[in-house]
């Protein structure tokens, strides 16, 4: 439980920088058009990759330091992932924008990739 | 095309049996607003699907763009005919020719179901353009039918 708690912790810092980001200041145009936000920033443990839809929702992926396999174009794959699985939810009607996900599609879909990226 | 014709015979009969659960003469305005809060959850799903693979929006202007142009073309097969804004957080978009009042009349006949007639349209931008980061207020006027002209009003938050 306390490693949960640190993975919430990194994820709620990490949406200054991501906000930081998408207000793009001082940055070409070119750079802010791209909804992957790529490597948002390393702290000693972990390495958090970001990602904002054009719908204001942010996806955050947090990976192990010591994982130096993991592609940049293997977590722009991820994010495409959970980008796809998130628009299917909010299409379902039965889901109610701002609850949490209770969909199992979307849930097996999510382990299968973290399986996948280990 | 097959599904054009299908969404509009669904509208319809959507409008029939909202109408038909009120009952009584003040009713109207109950009707419309269960119409148009159907089309703002439907607008909310609808503009993720669409927004998925495109670029990252720049400003306000490029958003109602992209409702007029691929937005409603997704929707209704055509493009608004025109966009007008005052640049102070005031659109006009204007339809000649609404696919969902093309088969209602051509003239003033039925001026009165109008608006129920573009509830649902209403929220759906209006549900669009709240995914979007955009809280606003859409309403509808029709003049001459089947054109007809969607006002939407940016809410500062």
């Amino acid at each position: 439980l306390n490693g949960e708690l640190k993975f919430h912790y990194t994820v709620h810092t990490s949406l200054d920088v991501v906000e930081e980001k998408i207000s793009g200041v001082g940055k070409a145009l070119a750079d802010q058009r791209e909804l992957y936000l790529g490597l948002l920033y390393p702290t000693e443990d972990y390495k958090v990759y970001g990602y904002v839809t054009n719908s204001k929702v942010k996806f955050v992926i947090v990976v192990d330091s010591s994982n130096t396999s993991l592609r940049d174009n293997e977590i722009r794959s991820m994010f495409r992932k959970l980008h796809n699985s998130f628009t299917d939810v909010m299409c379902n009607p039965f889901y109610n924008p701002g609850d949490p996900i209770q969909s199992k599609a979307f849930d097996s879909i999510v382990s299968t990739m973290m399986v996948q990226a280990c | 095309m097959a599904d054009e014709a299908l969404f509009q015979f669904l509208h319809s009969e959507i409008i029939q049996y909202v109408n038909s659960a009120e009952t009584g003469e003040s009713e109207n305005g109950r009707c419309v607003s269960k119409l148009e809060n159907m089309g703002f959850r439907v607008g909310q799903g609808l503009i993720e699907r669409f927004t998925k693979d495109t670029p990252r929006f720049k400003d306000e202007l490029d958003v109602m763009k992209f409702i007029c142009k691929d937005f409603w073309t997704s929707v209704f097969k055509k493009q608004i005919d025109n966009l007008r804004t005052n640049h102070q957080g005031i659109y006009v978009l204007q339809d000649n020719k609404f696919r969902l009042l093309t088969q209602l009349s051509a003239g003033k006949q039925y001026m009165e179901h109008a608006p129920k007639f573009l509830a649902f349209t209403c929220g759906l931008v209006r549900g669009a353009l709240s995914n979007l980061g955009v809280k606003s207020i859409v309403t509808a006027e029709v003049s001459v039918m089947p054109a007809c002209k969607f006002q939407v009003m940016i809410q500062k938050m």
